[in-house]
Parts: C-alpha cells; sequence; structure tokens
C-alpha cells in the first residue's frame, strides 16, 4: 500500500511536470504560426520577387540595325538573313565523330576545329557553340540533309548587317563588325545593350549614327533551374529596329561615278548648289565592307591594306591635294571684290615670269601673248595669275578662299576622318614654320600649288557656292526630318542673305557674274582647257575648271625633255583635277573629280565630268519628284 | 500482484482493437498520405525512387506499428533496458564499421535499408529512463547516485553520437532525456543550475566545435554573409516559404523545389516544400494535425494507469514535439542548420522506424492504459 500511495505521489509529479510542458508547447507552436505568418503573410511580396528572380532569367538579343537608304529610298545598308550553325553539346552523343562529319561537310580548317573543342570545355553544356557564323545555301542545304546523323547539331537563323553594293558606299557608310571591348564600354547605348555575336559600327556612318542605328535587343524571358538551365520561355518580347537614316545620294550617280574611277586612284563628289545635298561621294579604289561582318581573313585583309592605291583611305574627306588651277576662280574673284583687277586687265604671258632671280612657268611654253581675265581663265594662263596674285597677296586671297569653306571640314559631324586642309597665309606661316612670308610663295599660291591644301569636298563645296550666285551652304549627306526643296532652299538662301549679310560671300554679284562666264568659256570655248568635253545642248551644258596639280617640283631637264604621262613614274604624275557646275542657264549640281597621278586636269578629270552631267541632269527631275519624304516607305 | 497481471493481459483481440486510439490512428495515416504526396512532389511529379523508396517504408513500418500496438507495452517495460543496450551495441558497431558517407560515419547497412542507430536511440532513451523513474522511489530520485546514474544514461550514446559526428541528434536525444529527467521529478532547481553552467560553458563549448559547425552558427546569425554558399540553404529556404504566400502556389507547382533551388528537399527542407505549394494555409493545417498527434498522445499518457506509460508518452509527445519545433525553426531561420527531420515526413528509414515504433508502443499503452506495472 506503501507503495501504491509513492505511486500516486509520482503520477502527480509527472502529470504537474506534463502540464508545464504542454503550456509551453503551445507557446512555441504559437511562436512558429507567428513566423510562418510573417513569412508568407506579411512579406509575401518580397519573397515572391525574390522566387521568381531565381527562376526567371532574361536573354538578350542582338538588336536589329536600322536601313540606310539613298535618296530613292534604295536599301544601301539593310539587314540579311544569315544561316548559322550552332553546337549545343549536351544533346551530342559522340563529339569526335560530329566534329569529324562537320569538318568534311563544311570543310572546316583544323585551327577552326581546335577552337570548338576549346569553346567546348569553357562553356556549360547547353550553351550553344557557334560552327559557322554564315552558311552558304548549299551548306545550310547539305546540314539539312545530314541532320540525322548530326546529333545536337542546330542550324539557326539569324539576322546580319548586308550592304548590297559591296564597295559602293563604303567610304560613306563605313561598315559594322565586333566590337572590342573598349568600344563596348565607351557608349553607354552599346555598354547596355551588347550580347556576344553584335555587331557595332566601326568607321563612317556606321559608327557616328551608332546610336540611332543600333535598335533595342529582343528579350526572351526563361524559367531556369538552379545550374542556370532554360526550362522552358515564358515571354519573347520583340525589339525595335534602329531608326530608317536617309542619304542624299544616289546611287545611280554613285555607280557611275565608281565606274568612271575604277582602277584609278581618285575621288568624285557632287552636290546640290542650293540644298547642298550631297549627291556622290566616292573615293576610289574602295573594298567590299561585307568582308568585315564575319571576321576578315589575313589574306583578304593585307590585299586591301597593301594595295598601292591606297583603298583604306577615305579620298574625299581625308585626301588632300593642291588645288592646282582650280582655285583660280577664287583668286579672279577675289581680286575682282578687291577692286585689283577688272575684266579689262591684261597681262603679257610670255611663257615664264621672272621674280627676285627666280623663274616661275606658265604651262605653255611659248606663252599666251596678251590675256585678260576671261582667256587667262580659259586658258588657265599661269602667268595671268602670278601677277593678280602678287597684286592682290596672300592674305586678302585668304579671306575669300575661307569664305568658301577652303581650310574648314565641311561634314565634321559625320566622319571623324575627315581633314580641314588648309589655305595659307603670312600669319599662318609665322606661327607655323616660324618664317617670314615670301613673295614667290604668293604667286604660286596663285595657281593652287604651294602650301594650299584642300580636300575634294572642299573644292565641290567652293565651286557649288560660285555657282549659286555666292551664298553660303550647308553640305549634308542626311535627309533630316524637313527635307529643303528647291524653292525653300532659294528662298531662305536670299532670306539669309538678307538679315545675316556675313553669310553672303560677295559684295558685288557682278563678279561672281565674271568669274561664272570665265569658267563657262573654258569649257564651251575654243582654246578653252576643257572644251574637248563640252556638251553643246544647253540642258547639260556645264562650265567648269582644269587644273594640273604638282606632285613634285618639274627640274629644269624635265621640262626640256617634255614627257609623256607614260614616260613618268605613277608615283611623280601629277594628280589631274577638274570642277564643273551645270547646267549653264540654271544651275542645281556642281562636282569635283580628282584623279591621283592622273597627268592633266583636261585630259584625266573633264571628260568624266561630262558622263556625269548627263546623268544627273537625266536624274535631276526624278529627283525633284522624291523630295517628299513620306512618300517613301520601305 | 501476478493475479493482476493475468488479468491486464487477459484483453481479448477484439476488446484490444476497441481500445484503439483511432483518432490518433486517422492522424498518422493522413499524415503518412500527405508525406507520400510531397515526396511525390519532390520527385517532380512523377513516381520516383524517393516516393517508391518512402512508400514501400511506410508499407513496411505501418504495420509494424500495428504490430507493436498490440504487443503488450509490460515487455517494452521488460526489455527497456535490453533495448538500450543493444542499441548501444548498434552505435558502438557503425563508430567502427559504420558506412561512412559526408564526412560522418553513423550507418549500417541492412540490406531493405540503411540504418542509423542513433534515430533508434532517440526511442531507447526514453524507454530506459522510463522504466528507471518507473522503478525508482520518488525519495531516491534526488540522490547523487541516482543522478550520477541516468546523467550516464544520457551521456553514453551522447559521446558516440558526438564523435559520429552529428550535433543536431546528440543534442535531440539529449533534449528527449532530459524531458524524461524532468518528469521524472528532478529537482527544477538542478536544472537552473546546469542552465546556468552551460550558459557560462557556451562560449569554451564552441570552441570545440568543428569549423563547419560555426560557419552554420555564423550563418545563422547571419545568413547573407555567404548567400551563394553557406547561407543558400537558408536563403532559399525562406523565399520558397515567403513565396507560398496564404493559400500556396499549388500541388507540383512549387518552382523552386521544381527548379533546385532548395537543397535537401526530400529530407530536413521537406516542410519547404510543402510550404511553398500549400502556402499558410497548408502550414497552419500541417502545424495542427502534429498538434493533435502529440495531444493524443499526451492524453494516453493522462490516462495510463502505470507511471511507465505515462513517462513514455509524454517523454515520446515530447520528443515529437522537440523534432518538428527544432525542424521548422531551422528552415524558418530561427535556429541553426542542425540536421534534424520532419517525423514521418522527411525521407529517410531511420527516423521513421523509431517514429513508428514509438507510436505502436503509444497505441499499446492506450490498448493497455488501464494497467499497471509492477
Amino acid at each position: 500500500m506503501i507503495k501504491e500511495n509513492f505511486g500516486i505521489r509520482k503520477s502527480d509529479v509527472i502529470n504537474r511536470r506534463m502540464f508545464i510542458i504542454g503550456a509551453a508547447k503551445i507557446i512555441i507552436f504559437t511562436g512558429i504560426v507567428a513566423r510562418l505568418f510573417s513569412l508568407q503573410i506579411n512579406e509575401n511580396k518580397k519573397y515572391l520577387t525574390l522566387s521568381d528572380k531565381n527562376r526567371i532569367r532574361e536573354w538578350k538579343l542582338p538588336p536589329t540595325r536600322g536601313n540606310i537608304v539613298d535618296y530613292f529610298g534604295n536599301i544601301i545598308a539593310g539587314n540579311l538573313k544569315v544561316y548559322q550553325l550552332h553546337i549545343i553539346p549536351e544533346q551530342v552523343e559522340n563529339f569526335n565523330y560530329l566534329l569529324l562529319r562537320l569538318k568534311t561537310l563544311l570543310n572546316l580548317s583544323e585551327k577552326k576545329i581546335q577552337k570548338i573543342v576549346n569553346l567546348k570545355n569553357k562553356l556549360k553544356p547547353w550553351d550553344s557553340i557557334i560552327v559557322s557564323e554564315n552558311l552558304s545555301w548549299s551548306q545550310f542545304l547539305k546540314v539539312n540533309n545530314y541532320l540525322y546523323d548530326l546529333v545536337g547539331v542546330k542550324p539557326v537563323m539569324t539576322i546580319s548587317r548586308n550592304y548590297p553594293f559591296s564597295e559602293m558606299y563604303t567610304h560613306v557608310l563605313g561598315y559594322v563588325s565586333q566590337p572590342n571591348e573598349e568600344e563596348i564600354l565607351e557608349n553607354e547605348i552599346v555598354k547596355e545593350r551588347f550580347v556576344p555575336g553584335m555587331k557595332i559600327g566601326k568607321l563612317g556612318l556606321e559608327k557616328t549614327l551608332e546610336n540611332q542605328l543600333i535598335g533595342t535587343n529582343a528579350i526572351q524571358r526563361y524559367e531556369v533551374n538552379a545550374y542556370g538551365k532554360r526550362i522552358n520561355q515564358l515571354e519573347y518580347q520583340k525589339g525595335l529596329q534602329g531608326s530608317k537614316i536617309r542619304l542624299t545620294v544616289d546611287t545611280e550617280v554613285q555607280k557611275l561615278s565608281a565606274q568612271l574611277l575604277s582602277n584609278k586612284a581618285g575621288s568624285i563628289s557632287v552636290m546640290d548648289i542650293y540644298t547642298g545635298d550631297i549627291i556622290a561621294m566616292y573615293s576610289s579604289p574602295s573594298y567590299d565592307p561585307n568582308l568585315f561582318l564575319f571576321g576578315i581573313s589575313q589574306d583578304e585583309w593585307q590585299l586591301i591594306r597593301n594595295n598601292p592605291l591606297k583603298p583604306l583611305i577615305n579620298k574625299t574627306l581625308s585626301g588632300l591635294y593642291s588645288p592646282g588651277s582650280t582655285i583660280k576662280p577664287i583668286v579672279a574673284l577675289s581680286a575682282l571684290e578687291n577692286n585689283i583687277i577688272n575684266t579689262n586687265f591684261k597681262v603679257k604671258c610670255t611663257g615664264k615670269t621672272e621674280l627676285y632671280g627666280q623663274t616661275f612657268h606658265c604651262w605653255k611654253e611659248k606663252g599666251h601673248g596678251w590675256v585678260s581675265l576671261k582667256n587667262a581663265m580659259k586658258q588657265s594662263c599661269d602667268t595671268y595669275f602670278y601677277e593678280v596674285a602678287r597684286l592682290l597677296g596672300v592674305d586678302r586671297l585668304n579671306v575669300t578662299a575661307k569664305k568658301f569653306g577652303l581650310g574648314e571640314k565641311v561634314l565634321g559631324e559625320y566622319f571623324d576622318n575627315e581633314k580641314r586642309g588648309l589655305f595659307p597665309n603670312t600669319n599662318w606661316k609665322k606661327n607655323n614654320l616660324g618664317r617670314g612670308w615670301v613673295l614667290g610663295e604668293t604667286l604660286i599660291t596663285g595657281i593652287g600649288q604651294g602650301y594650299t591644301q584642300t580636300t575634294p569636298l572642299q573644292l565641290c563645296l567652293m565651286t557649288a557656292q560660285i555657282a549659286n550666285g555666292g551664298y553660303k551652304i550647308k553640305p549634308k549627306i542626311i535627309v533630316n526630318d524637313d527635307p529643303l526643296s528647291l524653292e525653300d532652299a532659294k528662298n531662305s538662301m536670299e532670306l539669309q542673305a538678307l538679315q545675316k549679310p556675313n553669310t553672303r560671300l560677295f559684295n558685288n554679284p557682278k563678279n561672281i557674274k565674271i568669274v561664272q562666264e570665265a569658267m563657262f568659256s573654258s569649257t564651251n570655248e575654243q582654246f578653252g582647257t576643257s572644251y574637248r568635253s563640252r556638251i553643246d545642248d544647253p540642258k547639260y551644258q556645264f562650265a567648269g575648271k582644269t587644273g594640273t596639280a604638282q606632285v613634285k617640283r618639274i627640274s629644269k631637264r624635265e621640262r626640256e625633255l617634255d614627257l609623256k604621262l607614260e614616260q613618268i613614274p605613277y608615283k611623280d604624275r601629277d594628280h589631274a583635277l577638274y570642277v564643273a557646275y551645270g547646267p549653264y542657264k540654271n544651275p542645281r549640281y556642281a562636282l569635283s573629280i580628282i584623279v591621283e597621278h592622273g597627268g592633266s586636269g583636261s585630259k584625266a578629270a573633264a571628260p568624266m565630268a561630262k558622263e556625269l552631267f548627263k546623268l544627273i541632269i537625266d536624274r535631276d527631275e526624278l529627283r525633284d519628284k522624291q523630295s517628299n519624304f513620306e512618300n517613301i516607305n520601305i | 500482484m501476478f493475479q493482476r497481471d493475468r488479468l491486464n493481459s487477459e484483453l481479448s483481440f477484439f476488446q484490444k482493437i476497441k481500445e484503439i486510439d483511432y483518432t490518433l490512428l486517422i492522424s498518422i495515416i493522413i499524415l503518412s498520405i500527405i508525406s507520400l504526396l510531397v515526396m511525390y512532389s519532390t520527385d517532380g511529379g512523377e513516381i520516383l525512387y524517393h516516393t517508391k523508396s518512402h512508400f514501400s517504408k511506410l508499407a513496411v513500418f505501418f504495420p509494424m506499428m500495428i504490430f507493436i500496438a498490440f504487443f503488450n507495452i509490460r515487455h517494452w517495460h521488460t526489455f527497456a533496458y535490453v533495448f538500450y543496450f543493444l542499441i548501444i551495441l548498434l552505435l558502438f558497431y557503425v563508430s567502427f564499421f559504420g558506412l561512412k558517407a559526408s564526412g560522418s560515419q553513423r550507418w549500417m547497412d541492412l540490406y531493405l535499408f540503411v540504418l542509423q542507430p542513433s534515430e533508434l536511440m532517440k526511442i531507447g532513451i526514453i524507454l530506459c529512463l522510463a522504466k528507471y523513474y518507473h522503478r525508482v522511489k520518488i525519495e531516491n530520485v534526488n540522490t547523487l547516485t541516482s543522478i550520477i546514474f541516468v546523467l550516464s544514461i544520457i551521456i553514453i550514446p551522447i559521446i558516440f553520437v558526438i564523435s559520429q559526428p552529428d550535433l543536431g541528434t546528440s543534442v535531440l536525444i539529449a533534449l528527449s532525456g532530459l524531458i524524461v529527467l524532468w518528469l521524472g521529478g528532478v529537482r527544477v532547481k538542478y536544472f537552473v543550475y546546469s542552465f546556468i553552467t552551460f550558459l557560462i560553458s557556451l562560449p569554451f563549448i564552441i570552441s570545440f566545435l568543428k569549423p563547419y559547425q560555426k560557419l552554420r552558427i555564423l550563418t545563422f546569425l547571419d545568413p547573407d554573409r555567404d548567400p551563394l554558399g553557406a547561407g543558400y540553404q537558408i536563403i532559399q529556404s525562406k523565399i520558397a516559404i515567403g513565396s507560398g504566400g496564404l493559400d500556396g502556389k499549388g500541388f507540383l507547382k512549387g518552382t523552386q523545389s521544381y527548379l533546385d533551388f532548395l537543397p535537401e528537399k526530400h529530407t530536413d527542407f521537406i516542410f519547404t516544400l510543402f510550404s511553398e505549394e500549400f502556402g499558410f494555409i497548408g502550414s497552419v493545417g500541417l502545424l495542427i494535425l502534429y498538434t493533435i498527434i502529440i495531444f493524443r498522445i499526451i492524453r494516453i499518457g493522462a490516462l495510463s494507469r502505470s507511471n511507465f506509460s505515462k513517462l513514455f508518452c509524454f517523454g515520446f509527445a515530447f520528443s515529437i514535439f522537440i523534432y518538428i519545433v527544432v525542424n521548422l525553426s531551422m528552415v524558418l531561420g530561427l535556429l541553426p542548420i542542425v540536421g534534424s527531420p520532419l517525423p514521418i515526413m522527411s525521407y529517410g528509414g531511420s527516423s521513421m522506424l523509431a517514429t513508428m515504433i514509438g507510436f505502436g508502443i503509444v497505441l499499446s499503452a492506450k490498448i493497455n492504459h488501464k494497467q499497471t506495472i509492477a
């Protein structure tokens, strides 16, 4: 019984202590429920976001670049579907066998195979390896035929830049290629939108207009697992193609320019003298920008780089040439404006002029006899312009030349490779060469030799501003939002000249007229330097000025030998130049032609102008019809 | 006395069936079904290895539990020390010949499944101490010899388990043992004194911890310290639970587990998956189910006439409670990560075996609640 008593007492202790624990349990369970409540109800949003962040990953796809079109809406830089070949390593059964099959199918090099193997070891098994960025259609078909045998291979269609006119526009457009690290970092937009395989503009307008052309990434949203493997696609967000850019250029004129300059080094530029539209701008020789899209081969690169005609240089904008006799209209205009000469002023040309014991030759050894301004311009008499320059002085000449755009960039904001050129004056020489100006230098400056350096586009602009009656124009290559019609351009030109007299490049409109007439006679009257290249039909009739720029000083011996062009080494031959505008009665277009080492301007350059004006003026009407931008839809 | 024992054991089969605690039994069945469904979800909505294996374990251990229920609790009393001693032998065996996995040696291969004897010790220690406090006179409970005896009963298995090393299980064994000491009537002040001593020596104990164990504590204090390394589990677990919301993402739709963000989702983190898919409502429901089970066990203990049954039921109820609390606190980021399964829910044979044995004994205690044990 006693034992029993203890038993009861013991169970009391047990029950009482159990009760305490039971209470503790309830409190603890309540605590856990509270914790659950705070996580799942109060902070649900936060954890839901975190969970989505875990499982949803975005893949950016390369954006599609905007098209670049010519004035008539022809695509000159577009996008093309390309066929690529990817390998997804985790799906491959036998990697070595697959590589062997691909090697024979696509003629892959040993080096390429090694590259694929290296990539495979570097990447995760579900990341695709790009075997070929650009399969030809026949290769693509071949691969598709054997697809049953190529487990783990995925033919992919994607979009790549394409230049349908290949080398025609290289110096205008530039090209796109894979960016390097520096290029990605220096442009915020590129940095944000960069994905492997994306290409950016490396040169020309493709580079300067990068931010407009680039477009936005398409985005694929995938559900991924903890290891980053894509499980399924949740969403596809289309990217926006980059802006379409319309240029002022005319592909037909560009084509003719390329054709005229084929196998030659040189440049042709054509400009609308009122609107400043650049109609053609071709630097020869050019190269195919499509070669750079998927990485240029070493051989092809060496071929371009080592070409003696220097295809890599954009001669229109960065080629610096002595203007030669093409400067004479400016010299004449400057002299007229400064009242140094008038139309009756005459100089006797004996073939040479002596100054301080130095002899300055006219191109015509026998001399031109007594010449007036008109005749001097027509026959390009050097002696006349020596005398005019001597009377005028280089500083006054410099003022006029600067007004007409020499020594200044023409399209500087769009082309970072454009050069300013140089038109000297006495101060310039003192500051830069540390020596005083010599009168002899004024003389040769008067015939476009010496320190003067101009780009072909500057000469074109200069001619355009003479042709339009002496008004300043702003050359442009991109049609902006409200393209100027011819009438608008003319009106605003005159209005501006009234309001802002400094945009007028002359004091007396008569002087411009005199120069224009002199240029007309040079082309359309007998004994004119470009008489042989004239067109008599007033619809196409043009006025121009030849130029022959010496590359090196002609020695006495050479002068006596009077060598034919073919007998002079290529490097020593003169550059042939020609500037012109037309139609003469109602001018609209100006052009400049330079043929490097082409010999005389009248023989090598002026005949090209004849061909060009025929085409340009034929297309004038078409061009006017296209001036409304909205009508063009690509 | 002998006669009464005879009387006690003479319950007929039908009487026994009548005496079964059906609330408890049905709760266990529901819990088993839930555990199978969740296991199915961890397999990604297919019947794969874990589901099959979990099912086959239930198929073996559930009938075993019923069998134990019909086995008189008296015999457990009789063989309690033997049972304890057998487990000590198993612990001794695994510490020399056990299977090694991820740096610890705590398993033995039984061909059917891999047994972890330390899990069985959670039951063994309760049985052993229940028998001791059942037999000891209440006056002798707080004598020095008695205290030393019970402490050595707790400390011997713990030494084995700590050396495996398995800190989590050894803490749980210690707590299971200590609760029986508490129930048996060891003075409150001893608990208070030893708790104070424990707090004071805590820094000293920490210096003995292995580097990975220290890391776990540091990670617990600041999970964002190393979000992709040590803190990963707890961060991902909280994300899974938190994103479940009120009613969950839906069965088989838990993205965190389905996409493999959850580590150990079959075992210690099983509640995370459950909570992600069934939300706050489901989680509280599961807790209620556990609470029902615990209180039914306590009720059986309260009904039992013998102190052995009482001590076992209360001790076992507490040990289930403490597993749940430790496991949930861990996945909810309230405690450092210690390996502790959620009873029945977690994948793992040993834990289920021990729990099912416990349930069996409890059911047996209910059937025989009127009997006393000498």
